[in-house]
């Protein structure tokens, strides 16, 4: 019965306009923090956008990115960047990157891109890196140094011997449940780049990483996965902050390994089942993650969103902007050590949300 | 009357003295049976995945992977958004209709039976509960 409480109210929350106006900043530094290291960021992703034909796009999937974009635009203060976290189109054709990226060119200031599989699989990147450049690199921003990585890629047969043409490597690649995918990785080359680059950062400094894929491994069946996730893992382990980032999961999903704190992002296009409600395969979603609740087929966007990300003194504060729901916030706790829901605690003490079947 | 009785206690006899129940399916019977259901599956698979379904290119496992998500074994159920009880065809409809902006199928079309068999597939073992949302 609380849980249907919990659900109606919610849903009053979100018809009251808990809107760009009122979005959650953070309230509460941490008393060590310099002001000045404090800054926001505002996160998109996975728009999947789709091209039907001519000009014709999927209306559904544009209208989550266009309300993403107009909300980050309302934000004061402005965030530093915005950071686009891949899946921009559905096919990664022309047409439907040409179209997520003049709507993405409505918004005000610098925005960083990361590679989506469904971005990559036609041309493996092209088009893609005229648009936006490189599919890997890294930044320094106010002490924090930032890592974008291409983690999409998987082994050269699938990708270069085993199909007939792009489009149907797109396709294939596409299918989230499709068996004849083949699992995400980072790569050698890559990983010997990360090498490379971290090694001339101090080990004090905060490092954030972007992926596509989650540098961890849940549910190999949907390709929440990466291939060499321990291998980049290690690469991170000798820093004292470390924050990963990443898309393609359509849901909230946050965790903890050794010194490494992840959170995912949410889509704007539709949100993904957790991979615990397919009742025939086992999967690893990490203990720490409160589910977000089941998505109401009834309301388009719900379950859908963006993110505002607040980084201080290193650690990440990210603030979950649901369209149907009640927004959340997941933020790192000093005392855990762990990224923690600020309102859905640890089990033993904590609201549950709505059941999942 | 009397031969009746007769034929009955000779089939009864054989019934016994062979370990054979009298209506036993036949492999055969079995065979054929799993292999239409199969069948039916596949089909309903390969148009969960067809964008062509609809008319947009969506298509149903793009939200839906493996199905996930439709919980069939708690329908038919209450669905406040249409105000009645409404059986599992009725939401295969609704998402035809919305996300997939195509035309809604007949409850006893092939494809809508082919579709809710590949649903049902990927929920078995899962414990019924109608009603519960
Ligand atoms: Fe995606
Ligand atoms: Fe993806």
């Amino acid at each position: 019965m609380s849980q249907t409480f919990d659900r109606r109210t919610f849903l009053r929350n979100a018809a009251l306009g808990v809107s760009a106006s009122t979005l959650p900043f953070t309230l509460v530094e941490l008393a060590f923090a310099k002001p000045e290291d404090t800054f926001t960021f505002a996160y998109i992703s996975d728009s999947h956008i789709q091209h039907i034909k001519g000009t014709q796009f999927v209306r559904n999937w544009d209208r989550g990115l266009i309300r993403a974009v107009a909300e980050t635009n309302l934000l004061t203060p402005k965030p530093d960047f915005v950071m686009f976290g891949g899946d921009l189109a559905q096919l990664g054709n022309k047409p439907e990157l040409d179209h997520g990226a003049e709507m993405l060119s409505k918004l005000k200031g610098k925005v960083y891109h990361v590679m989506g599989e469904h971005d990559y699989y036609l041309d493996l990147g092209e088009y893609w890196s005229k648009l936006f450049g490189p599919q890997y690199y890294s930044f320094n921003h106010k002490g924090v140094h930032f890592i974008v990585l291409n983690s999409i890629l998987t082994y050269d047969d699938w990708t270069f011997n085993r199909w007939p043409s792009p489009e149907q490597r797109m396709l294939e690649m596409a299918g989230l449940d499709n068996p004849n995918g083949s699992p995400f990785m980072v790569g050698d080359k890559q990983r010997e780049w990360l090498r490379k680059d971290l090694a001339k950062v101090k080990k004090s400094t905060p490092i954030v990483v972007f992926s596509h894929s989650p540098l961890q491994k849940i549910y190999k069946g949907w390709n929440f996965w990466t291939e060499d996730a321990e291998q980049v893992q290690a690469l991170l382990a000798p820093f004292d902050k470390v924050t990963v980032f990443y898309g393609h999961v359509h849901q909230i999903q946050y965790n903890q390994i050794g010194n490494i704190s992840f959170t995912s992002a949410m889509a704007t296009a539709w949100p993904w089942p957790y991979p615990q409600s397919y009742a025939q395969a086992e999967q690893l979603l990490p203990k720490l993650t409160v589910q977000m609740n089941r998505a109401d087929p009834f309301f388009e966007r719900d379950a859908t969103g963006w993110q505002l990300i607040d980084i201080h003194s290193g650690r990440s504060r990210v603030n979950f902007n649901l369209y149907n729901n009640k927004g959340r916030t997941v933020a790192f706790d000093e005392k855990t050590g762990t990224p923690v829901d600020s309102a859905y605690q640890a089990p033993e003490s904590r609201t549950p949300p709505q059941a999942h079947f | 009357m009397k031969m009746i009785r007769i034929l009955a206690v000779a089939l009864m006899g054989m019934a016994f003295s062979s370990v054979a129940l009298a209506d036993e399916f036949t492999e055969s019977d079995l065979k054929r049976w799993q292999e239409q259901f199969d069948g039916v599956v596949k089909q309903g698979r390969s148009l969960w995945t067809d964008g062509k379904l609809g008319t947009n290119g969506v298509a149903c496992a793009q939200c839906h992977p493996n199905a996930a998500n439709t919980h069939p074994e708690t329908y038919p159920k209450f669905q406040k958004q249409l105000g009645k009880v409404a059986n599992l065809w009725e939401m295969v409809n609704w998402c035809l209709r919305n996300p997939l902006q195509g035309q809604p199928l007949e409850a006893d079309d092939a494809k809508m039976t082919a579709m809710l068999a590949y649903i049902a597939w990927e929920r078995r073992g899962v414990k019924l509960e109608p009603g519960k949302h």
